[in-house]
């Protein structure tokens, strides 16, 4: 016989054999009563849930509508990214590393670049750099306007969000026009990038660089003064420059709290320590501060991608050795983006030796020396780190990314506890987070 | 073979070899990490470190602790004994002359067996990697401990850096190492009931042949490999 009894299956035996009656119960009744129970409530957010920032759950403990302790929950948008790379060749890497983040891509193929390329000992062309900068301060600038957006309709500002929207969508068309694609673009490559700058493209970008200033200032003029907006984020989410130290926190949050900690000031690459650009802060370590930060990194992020354009010339986008440059640059066809016309005449009609090359590196890929490193950059939510590491081989041996928003959703309890239930979604909104990054 | 290096491709070897493939000599898997080691003077502020660590911590105890160090592509690797990972990082975090401030990151890299020379207790395939950052040097520096798969506890470093909380989680739940002293080492992007580790090498990728206009195309894992 059992010495135990089981609350919710309690058991006896017969000729049958052990016979398990299963029967639920009161909490109170099993457990014996909780002293606090009429004052603690549990409550669930998310993972669907219009204002946990994507799929992001929350399991909150409250006391009226004080939060006495917040956990976050998260995975819900794990793919294996990272598994995945061990599968493919470094060059299909950046089609991979793209959708982690998907709000910053060109911050995650550039990072990954400049990973395998400290791998390989190369430096890319001048030219290959500054387009890097170019595009990814436009993506900068397309990200804080998400964010800034996605932070207005969890606020309850429903025009900040159609505004931050219809103003990205501004970027996109330019980014589209550069890379073919809005979103997950896989421009930037090992060695260089997909192709070269379309032409006039320098037009459409100074068109944006023109209009992009007033509709900074309308956010400014519809959020920044509106007193509902600045009694809901001041004071807010309070997280100092040591509570970010601890926690890992950087980008936005770490300077809203006082420190000027920017990777393309203090780590350049790509050439970073040849423009002409500020790095703002605040010193109000709060929701407000945050906000404000990424509004002034916008008009930055314009500044510099004016010095990119002025300074554009002509050359090549691609590293000259062989053994590594994509064989073809892409072009725009009948049927869609693919491999230009004149290259396919070549490797078919002209030469059987570029038709086995192509078809190596198209198929096989390149070997990376075997090693490790780690790579950083300064990505809209952070400190974007690659560590990874080649076997000699033709596939990454292994690509961790750190990624800025899941060390960052770390400070939600820290920014949240002890304060109200509405002001959690501030903290959160505030640390913009974007769930494909936290989960891979 | 357990020299670090791997010899030919294709599968050429012997004398009939015309291509030159076969007189290939390549380092193996991991053996740059697992065999390798850097002599004095490392270059540059690499040395100026490791004199302001061996201070922090004492000559014995810096001798027990780092075994070997690794300078690669402009990068210093200590390669450190688990026994005394937490004084390190203590004295990494607190030492005026060394201030890492900031612990970038925590992830590990599953080296199968190739992580180092086997010991009675088996290989060191795991290879959990701490990078840290000083923020008032602007400098980094990587940590790397070596666990076997029978004995995957590594002491956590979250009593120094809060920050490692979730990645020792993420190292866990991919890889299956332990971290003791975390204080709720669980699942944090496979589900609560998944079995095993996916980032272990020998942990398939999966997927399912596709069929595409009559040729059958095996999964990615499954497909032929270059050497």
């Amino acid at each position: 016989m059992t010495t135990t009894q089981d609350p919710y299956a309690g058991s006896r035996q017969t000729t049958e054999g052990r016979v398990y009656t299963v029967t639920g119960g009161d909490w109170d009744q099993t457990f014996g009563a909780d002293p606090h129970e009429n004052e603690r409530l549990v409550v669930n957010m998310g993972p669907q849930h219009p204002s946990t920032h994507g799929v992001l759950r929350l399991v909150l403990d409250l006391e009226g509508e004080t939060v006495t302790k917040a956990r976050v929950v998260i995975g819900y948008l794990h793919t294996g990214i990272e598994k995945t790379t061990e599968y493919r060749t470094w060059t299909q890497g950046t089609t991979l590393v793209t959708r982690m983040d998907y709000l910053a891509p060109l911050f995650n193929e550039t990072a990954y670049c400049l990973a395998v390329e400290k791998l390989l000992g190369i430096e890319v062309p001048q030219r290959a750099q500054t387009i890097r900068v170019l595009v990814m301060e436009l993506n900068r600038i397309a990200s804080h306007l998400v964010g800034l957006a996605t932070f207005g309709m969890e606020m309850g500002a429903l025009t900040g969000m159609t505004n931050g929207f219809r103003e990205r969508e501004l970027v996109l068309d330019v980014l589209e026009e550069i890379t073919g694609l809005r979103m997950n673009h896989a421009y930037v490559r090992p060695g260089g990038l997909a192709q070269d700058l379309p032409a006039g493209v320098e037009v459409r970008i100074r068109e944006l660089l023109t209009v992009m200033p007033e509709r900074i200032a309308a956010m400014h003029r519809l959020l920044t003064g509106q007193p509902i907006w600045q009694r809901r984020l001041k004071d807010v989410g309070f997280l100092d420059v040591t509570g970010c130290l601890a926690l890992g926190v950087t980008g936005p949050v770490l300077r809203a709290a006082g420190l000027p900690w920017d990777l393309r000031k203090v780590e350049p690459y790509c050439g970073y320590e040849t423009y002409d650009f500020e790095v703002p802060t605040a010193d109000t370590a709060d929701a407000w501060g945050r906000y404000l930060v990424r509004v002034a990194e916008m008009g930055e992020s314009l500044k510099i991608v004016g010095q990119a354009v002025d300074r554009l010339e002509p050359g090549p986008v691609m590293v000259e050795d062989k053994k590594i440059a994509w064989p073809a640059q892409l072009s725009l066809g009948a049927d869609g983006m693919g491999n230009s016309l004149d290259h396919v005449r070549h490797i078919m009609g002209q030469s059987m030796e570029a038709l086995i090359h192509h078809f190596k590196l198209v198929t096989e890929g390149f070997r990376v020396p075997a090693g490790q490193v780690y790579q950083a950059i300064e990505s809209p939510r952070g400190e974007l780190g690659y560590h990874v590491v080649s076997d000699g081989g033709t596939r990454p041996f292994r690509v961790h990314v750190r990624d800025p928003s899941f060390v960052n959703l770390q400070a939600t309890a820290a920014m949240s506890e002890g304060g109200m239930i509405a002001d959690v979604i501030a903290a959160i909104a505030s640390i913009d987070p974007v769930m494909g990054g936290v989960d891979r | 073979m357990t020299d670090g290096f791997r010899r030919g491709a294709f599968g050429v070897t012997g004398s009939g070899d015309t291509s030159g493939f076969g007189g290939l000599v390549r380092v193996e898997p991991g053996g740059a990490v697992a065999l390798h080691s850097t002599e004095r003077p490392y270059g540059g502020w690499f040395d100026e470190v490791t004199d302001a660590l061996v201070d922090a911590v004492g000559e014995a105890t810096f001798a027990a602790a780092v075994p070997r160090v690794l300078v690669d592509r402009g990068e210093i690797t200590y390669f450190v004994d688990r026994e005394h990972l937490l004084t390190l990082v203590q004295a990494l975090r607190d030492d005026e002359a060394l201030r890492f401030e900031l612990c970038s990151s925590v992830s590990a890299v599953d080296y199968l067996d190739s992580g180092g020379p086997a010991a009675n207790t088996g290989r060191p395939r795991f290879h959990v990697v701490h990078h840290l950052t000083s923020m008032t040097y602007r400098r980094r520096i990587r940590l790397e401990v070596a666990v076997t798969a029978e004995d995957p506890h590594v002491p956590s470093v979250t009593g120094t850096y809060p920050t490692a909380d979730w990645h020792e989680r993420e190292v866990w739940d991919m890889f299956g190492v332990v971290f003791d002293g975390h204080p709720a080492l669980t699942r944090i992007l496979m589900p609560d009931d998944w079995d095993g580790h996916p980032q272990r090498k020998d942990y398939p990728l999966g997927g399912v042949p596709v069929e595409f206009e009559g040729a059958q195309i095996p999964p990615p894992d499954e497909r032929r490999s270059y050497r």
